[in-house]
């Protein structure tokens, strides 16, 4: 039954996403919502809490706001915690509630801009979405009032996508940019883990743009249209796979035609991975290259389900992923699935984040440019 | 490339002497940041008190992550499900009959039924008008074994009537009918964690053959329902009370609130008001006051002036802990609240004009993001609670939450010992305080 579970977990939301992209950036990201909100974002969505300073922030709303649409004291109190805190920009979104009394969010920005002079954006969420969508909007409204011109360089590219939500703090983004790095490509800007806002304003000078998330798919197509540039979609798992992805960054930056090597599998139902559109089918490439396994994938979530496989499945509920399971031999997904795989299906402990949080964030492997074997997952 | 973005340490209006801050609310409201202290209980740690109770959430999924994982890090999975709400179902005209389903759908899927079903809400069904009785009938016709308890996790209605913390200590007896009374049982409602055995309360009925009923300590779903047998009916910790005497009311039992408190006269007025509810012979305190006394004695000669900072997770009354520590010599610097519960006028009164220099500390102020993790260890510091840990940036810290079940006279003792023990025990804060409902199972240890 769709938007039903008995007993698995549920991805975060679209306004984790868009604290989760911003987080880095230097500006005040408000959710507005009566609680809630930013201790399930805090606890459960962001591991950077301790080592990175953010301001991330709930407005608090009560019942009577609620009925009165008392949107004054949202803006009041906006102004004055800017004029405090110095954020370099401001993002409104909101939850549930204000997408009931029909917040005008476009508005709020607007006025906000104008009273405290800063870049404002207001995102479209209401807490009912997935994190990949908040992601790419945050991400996009950032680009376009941030991005600024510049020439363009050969062999450089900016790592589009990254955040904790699907690669966790193991390593894995530093080891994306070493790949490039060692491959001869200058990384002009990562969006947005570990580059400053300023990196991230000159990403117009990269000559192709790695998605290495599809919460950065809208943003790779927006700078293809202003900047020029071409993206591929894909994260360089395993040997074979990564190297891959190498030729279709040296295709893409030569054609400029974006590409999408992880889509090219034939995979059968008999392996699945579960999870992020991007992330997964880059690890079932992987799979299949480097171990000869014939993969499938079953994405609970997808923005643009045309850079997956035609073996892949969208699986939009419980009983569907159960009904997946049970057609496959092995099984790679978080394990807060594993109560629904059946007994004599294997399963593969491949937790993600944006999933279970913190549970097993300790087990996310870095498999960037790693040769998998099947010994490394017992089979 | 890890780094602070925007320090900022001037604390101007998100902290103020006592001798200038207005009762109870001592701060300008605002947008709220949350501390990653997560020690203190939610809606879901608490409706888990219910022995073989399954637990439904019916809302959207920013806020179904939340309760999910909840249960998820207390290993609790198999006790959880969810109905996310999406945009479409506002405005369907159906979204009373598609819960209905979808709840039936996983009690059918379950391999053994629950004793009761604790189904939530959220504020989005209550703005849009939704029938949830006529859901509870129709789930109650379906499946008549089960007991369903409407619940609700409606953050934006927290500042009108009970909150939602209040609420569910309500709720958790909600299924509950009356028993032929039972003149020897008596009933603790509402905590979290079974009260101290120690404890002046405990003792009593302990000592004068009593049954005491604790759902904290009821091992089945049969022995929760014989809650329903006491004459009378208690509580000890302030979001309970309402829950506990709309209890009373109902079953039409006598009703006692023994708070936590950290005054000995209000503490002896209690004990003497138990005993005459319970008909039993008097009983002096001086003998426990002075074992208090001697706790405190001893926990000064070992803290000495180390400043002290308490937080509001840590006990309903802070200002009274702050008070007691302050009136015997103890360092009490800082005390860490949004808002105080009425019952701490008094010790608020006497604070201002005893103690004037007492710093007040909001926890949910904007500024109070960029507090703590060592910018205030200029001194030592040893806190209460796990909020003051985080924002003064100590790792000693006595890790309690709501109280940590101590209770009268007996609680102070207990105090001094987690003071004691906390000062001569360093912890690594950032992970103790990151584990969610202090006492539960987390998946994280």
């Amino acid at each position: 039954m769709k938007q039903t579970a008995r007993i698995i977990s549920i991805y975060a939301s679209d306004t984790a996403g868009v604290c989760s992209m911003l987080y880095e950036l230097g500006g005040m990201t408000i959710v507005h919502d009566a609680s809630g909100c930013n201790s399930t974002y805090s606890t459960h969505d962001e591991p950077r809490w301790y080592q990175h300073d953010s301001m991330i922030y709930i407005s608090a709303l009560t019942e009577t706001d609620a009925i009165l649409g008392n949107d004054a004291r949202l803006v009041d109190d906006i102004v004055r915690a800017a004029e405090e805190m110095k954020p370099r920009f401001l993002a409104l979104c909101g939850s549930p509630m204000p997408m009931m009394i029909g917040t005008d969010f476009d508005a709020l920005a607007t006025e906000l801009e104008q009273k405290t002079g800063l870049p404002v954006f207001g995102l479209h969420t209401n807490g009912m979405n997935s994190y990949l969508n908040g992601a790419s909007q945050a991400l996009c409204a950032y680009l376009k009032r941030f991005c600024i011109e510049v020439p363009k360089e050969k062999k450089s590219v900016n790592i589009i996508g990254a955040t904790p939500l699907d690669f966790s703090l193991n390593g894995s983004v530093g080891s994306i940019r070493s790949w490039l790095k060692d491959n001869g490509y200058q990384v002009v800007s990562c969006m947005a883990m570990g580059s400053s806002p300023e990196e991230i304003s000159r990403a117009g000078k990269a000559s192709v743009n790695l998605v290495i998330s599809s919460c950065g798919l809208a943003a790779a197509e927006y700078l293809k249209k202003r900047f020029g540039a071409p993206w591929v979609s894909g994260v360089p798992y395993g040997k074979s796979f990564s190297a891959q992805l190498l030729n279709a960054l040296e295709l893409a930056e030569k054609t400029g035609i974006c590409q999408s090597p992880h889509a090219a599998r034939t995979g059968t139902k008999k392996v699945a991975v579960v999870g992020e559109s991007v992330t997964a089918s880059s690890f079932a490439a992987a799979l299949e290259t480097d171990c000869g396994l014939s993969v499938r994938v079953l994405c609970p979530q997808a923005l643009q389900p045309s850079i997956l496989a035609d073996c892949d499945s969208l699986i939009d509920c419980e009983d569907s992923m159960a009904a997946a399971f049970a057609e496959a031999d092995v099984v790679f997904a978080d394990p807060l699935f594993e109560p629904v795989c059946p007994r004599g299906t294997i399963f593969i402990r491949h937790p993600h984040e944006a999933f279970s949080g913190r549970c097993f964030s300790g087990e996310i492997r870095n498999f960037v440019c790693r040769e998998l074997k099947r010994e490394m997952f017992s089979l | 490339m890890l780094k602070k973005l925007t320090p900022h340490q001037d604390m101007s209006g998100a902290e103020i002497k006592i001798k200038d801050a207005v009762f109870p609310s001592p701060f300008e409201t605002g947008l709220e940041f949350s501390a990653p202290a997560r020690g203190p209980w939610n809606i879901v740690h608490t409706g888990m008190l219910i022995p073989e109770s399954h637990q439904i959430f019916a809302c959207a999924r920013g806020c179904l992550r939340g309760v999910i994982l909840t249960a998820a890090e207390m290993n609790a999975m198999n006790r959880m499900s969810w109905v996310s709400l999406e945009e479409n179902d506002l405005f369907s005209g159906k979204m009373e009959s598609d819960l209905e389903e979808s709840c039936a759908h996983i009690l059918e899927q379950m391999p053994g039924k629950p004793k009761a079903v604790l189904l939530f809400i959220s504020c989005v069904h209550l703005f849009a008008g939704f029938d949830f009785t006529i859901v509870l009938e129709h789930l109650q016709e379906r499946f008549p074994q089960i007991d369903f308890i409407d619940c609700y996790m409606h953050p934006t209605m927290r500042k009108s009537g009970l909150t939602p913390d209040q609420l569910m200590r309500q709720q958790l007896f909600a299924p509950l009918k009356p028993l032929p009374e039972n003149k020897t049982a008596v009933a603790i409602l509402g905590n979290d964690r079974p009260a101290d055995p120690e404890s002046f309360l405990c003792n009593t009925l302990k000592n004068n053959g009593l049954q005491l009923y604790d759902i904290t300590l009821c091992k089945d779903y049969e022995e929760y329902r014989k809650i329903g047998e006491s004459s009378l009916m208690i509580a000890t910790y302030p979001p309970a009370k309402a829950g506990a005497e709309h209890l009373a009311k109902r079953m039409n039992r006598k009703f006692f609130y023994f708070p936590i408190s950290y005054s000995y006269a209000e503490n002896a007025g209690n004990q003497k008001k138990l005993i005459d509810l319970l008909g039993l012979p008097s009983v002096d305190p001086e003998e426990q006051i002075k074992k208090a006394e001697e706790a405190l004695a001893n926990a000064k000669s070992v803290i000495g002036d180390m400043a002290i900072e308490i937080d509001y997770t840590s006990t309903p009354r802070p200002l009274g802990l702050a008070r007691l520590l302050l009136e015997h010599g103890f360092n009490v610097k800082r005390v860490y609240a949004d808002v105080f519960i009425g019952e701490e006028k008094e010790d608020f009164e006497y604070l201002k004009a005893n103690f004037p220099e007492l710093i007040l500390t909001a926890t949910v102020h904007v500024k109070m993001r960029f507090s703590g993790k060592g910018i205030r260890t200029e001194e030592p510091i040893l806190a209460i609670g796990q909020k003051a840990a985080y924002f003064s940036g100590t790792g000693k810290f006595v890790n309690i939450v709501a109280g940590g079940g101590a209770h009268g006279f007996e609680g102070i003792v207990r105090m001094c010992e987690w003071m004691i023990e906390a000062f001569q025990n360093e912890k690594n804060t950032p992970e103790v305080i990151k584990l969610k409902g202090l006492g539960c199972e987390s998946c994280l240890l």
